[in-house]
């Protein structure tokens, strides 16, 4: 917590403006709890959260006939999906300056790939294509911002000296491109570790991937085949860095493409009618557009859409997001000391790592989908699960930061060094991560409707399931707009904090 | 005349740094800026710069490399706008045996000729200072701008690396925090003291004593 320069009396205890940003989210949060609903509605958790544990104990490799299959379409849908997404992102990265690209990205980015995968569902049926472009297009909006934002940090020095009347091109190569690379690179490969979570919870909506077994085996009580799936897929992302070698994912790239599985065909009269009929608002269908009944009706649809759905479902998607955002707060700096040098020794932080791993690894979809099996559809799944994920993530990120921390030699230690040494120094760093990830979370908190939480999705899978679509793609545009509005807001908190950050893995 | 200020007031947003500048700059003069830091070098040589932006090869006090490309590459870039982009691409990916044989000699007078392939950014501080005269070299031109460009190597380096400047370029104006250094190359030296040019003479019988009073405050003078 850097003191506050402007203020000059020094002779009394006061808190510097970040701490009193912090108390004011604790304060809405708190606010938001009694609206909550946070109760446990099935009969005995106690029960089927032993068994389920029991399936952990004893995962069942052999049960999974399809485990090859799971994965094996887990990590093409990725691959394909990121690839795609890498490329165009980086083309787009190239005219981020032009307003109307950083609208489309943003726009792209704030609509969840479960909700692109339920439009391009209506459009394509459950063909390859709807999972690739489900996960290729948001990931293209956030990989074009990334990918922008680290060529803006060319060095500035190095601009400086080019002789005059050297080409775009040249000076792009040169001088933009080569120590952006290696970010670049990075920053892609962690994409491609998101895009394995985004693939496998495509699963949910009927695509072949990892979610699809995995829900199966979960509606049947099958737990230790639920277990042995899940532990495949952390083991997948945990060696990550061993075959996901950059000159290797070019040869799986060129194999991938032909192992998507699903329905081949698509039907180009489904498409036309997606877009000519089925979005086009019910009042307006077939309407004679110069009646004023017409656009009476409209207003109406509108007003009830937004009065009766939009409304509740944004109410409900603020609150949670809100709670869900503190709860993160609190575990993720309960989490760090796990995997920091500053507090345990190497055997206490394998035990942490392999913690944290197996939180961050699973994608918070499936967390909450086994806590809703576990309570009951309330809030309380979707506040555990989101913190529990997003703590483990930012927990991890504050461990390695903490490690770089010099300490004196003679420095206190435990709880000691905790609040007064390292906490402090790190405070800022903490904060501009819990930002970046408020984003996330919302995004995250409105897709959670589809398993029956009533934020945004709710609706918008119910009226998908009705099929009523053009009501589906107006609560999309809207829960688009409310994550803009988020990042708006969290962008102008990081800027009036100073708060800025150079780790790009907690973003998006 | 390559340029002519005529009582300029010069420096950033904040306000003039320098007051009434007046200063010519012929063909062949090799200029030395003496004066403490701070009394405003930088700022002269950046006006300088902004006004010769096209003829002028530049040695900034932060060398301007690119970390991760290699000597050999950012030398090149003194000379990328001599050629078509698709040939600065090529040479990126596989410099040409015409290129390197044109900026070996180069690196190896400032001594680096061992560090011809590695990356820039791993250098140390005064290798780096002299891969960015090694660029200005390459690049070449009928002037050069420096500011303090030995500052960070050795004293028999600095020789080598203001032998080369002198003899590639006909006109030369470097910022210098070493007055001897300064008194023995330049042939004329520019002294900035509280904000003005306070000695523009001709370097003929000038002793480092005469530029003392350049560095001594008004009120307390220097031990």
């Amino acid at each position: 917590m850097p003191p506050a320069a402007e203020t000059s009396s020094g002779l009394r205890p006061r808190y510097s403006r970040a701490v009193w940003v912090s108390f004011l989210f604790i304060a809405i949060a708190a606010a938001c709890l009694p609206f909550a609903d946070l109760s446990i509605s099935t009969l005995d958790p106690w029960t089927e959260m032993e068994r389920m544990l029991w399936g952990v104990l004893t995962p069942d490799f052999l049960a999974v006939s399809n485990l090859g299959t799971a994965i094996l379409q887990t990590v093409a849908f990725a691959l394909v999906g990121v690839a795609l997404a890498a490329v165009s992102g980086f083309v787009m990265a190239q005219f981020f300056h032009l307003r109307l690209v950083r609208l489309l990205c943003a726009v792209a980015r704030a609509i969840h790939e479960i909700f692109w995968a339920l439009i391009f569902l209506q459009m394509f049926g459950l063909s390859p294509l709807t999972g690739v472009l489900a996960i290729a297009i948001p990931y293209a909006g956030i990989c074009a911002k990334v990918y922008a934002e680290t060529l803006e940090e060319a060095p500035p020095a190095a601009l400086k000296v080019l002789p005059a009347g050297v080409s775009t091109l040249s000076t792009f190569f040169f001088v933009r491109l080569p120590d952006a690379w290696v970010h670049i690179k990075n920053y892609t490969l962690y994409r491609f570790e998101c895009g394995l979570r985004s693939s496998a919870v495509l699963g949910f909506v009927g695509l072949p991937t990892l979610g699809y077994y995995l829900e199966t085996a979960f509606s049947e009580g099958n737990y230790s085949e639920a277990a042995a799936l899940l532990m495949i897929f952390y083991v997948l992302i945990a060696t990550l860095r061993v075959w996901a070698k950059p000159r290797l994912l070019g040869l799986y790239l060129v194999v991938a493409p032909f192992l998507l599985s699903g329905s081949s065909q698509i039907r180009l009269d489904n498409v036309l009618r997606f877009l000519g009929e089925d979005i086009v608002p019910a009042p307006l269908r077939d309407a004679n557009l110069l009646d004023a009944g017409t656009w009476s009706g409209l207003a109406d649809w509108l007003g009830m859409l937004l009065a009766d759905q939009a409304l509740p479902g944004i109410v409900a998607t603020v609150l949670l997001t809100q709670i869900a955002l503190v709860a993160t707060a609190f575990l993720s700096l309960a989490f760090f000391p796990l995997i920091s040098e500053k507090f345990f020794g190497r055997f206490g932080r394998t035990l942490g790592h392999i913690f944290l791993v197996v939180l961050r690894s699973t994608p918070e979809f499936i967390l909450v989908y086994i806590f809703l099996q576990l309570w009951g559809p309330s809030m309380l799944p979707a506040v555990v699960a989101l913190a529990l994920h997003n703590g483990a993530i930012i927990g991890h990120l504050l461990g390695r930061y903490s490690d770089e921390i010099r300490l004196r030699p003679d420095s206190p230690v435990g709880i000691n060094r905790y609040a007064f040494e390292i906490v402090p120094r790190m405070y800022g760093q903490f904060l501009a991560f819990l930002f970046y990830r408020w984003e996330v979370i919302m995004r995250e908190t409105a897709i959670l409707g589809v398993l029956g939480i009533a934020t945004l999705g709710f609706y918008i899978d119910s009226a998908i399931a009705d099929i009523r679509l053009d009501r589906a793609m107006l609560l999309i545009f809207i829960t688009a707009l409310l994550n803009i509005g988020i990042d708006s807001l969290s962008r102008l908190i990081r800027d009036r904090l100073r708060l800025s950050t150079r780790v790009e893995s907690c973003r998006g | 005349m390559l340029l002519k200020l005529v009582k300029q007031d010069l420096g950033y947003d904040r306000g003039p740094v320098l007051r009434g500048v007046s200063l010519g700059i012929e063909a062949g003069d090799r200029i030395a800026l003496v004066g403490e830091s701070g009394a405003g070098k930088s700022t002269l040589l950046a006006a300088i710069q902004a006004r010769l932006r096209d003829r002028a090869a530049l040695v900034p006090q932060n060398p301007g490399l690119v970390a991760s490309l290699s000597v050999f590459h950012n030398v090149y870039m003194g000379r990328l706008n001599r050629h078509p982009s698709w040939y600065n691409l090529l040479n990126l990916a596989w410099p040409r045996q015409r290129e390197t044989a044109a900026i070996r000699p180069l690196v190896a007078r400032l001594g680096l000729q061992d560090k011809l392939f590695e990356r820039a950014g791993e250098l140390s501080g005064g290798q780096q200072q002299r891969v960015g005269v090694c660029r200005a070299l390459h690049q070449g031109g009928e002037l050069v701008l420096g500011d303090e460009p030995v500052s960070a190597v050795d004293s028999h380096q600095a020789r080598t690396v203001l032998d080369a400047l002198h003899e590639q370029f006909g006109t030369v104006v470097l910022a210098m925090h070493d007055v001897e250094l300064a008194l023995r190359y330049a042939t004329r030296i520019v002294g900035l003291k509280d904000g003005v040019i306070a000695l523009d003479r001709r370097n003929t019988g000038l002793k480092v004593s005469d530029l003392d009073f350049l560095y001594r405050d008004r009120d307390a003078p220097r031990s």
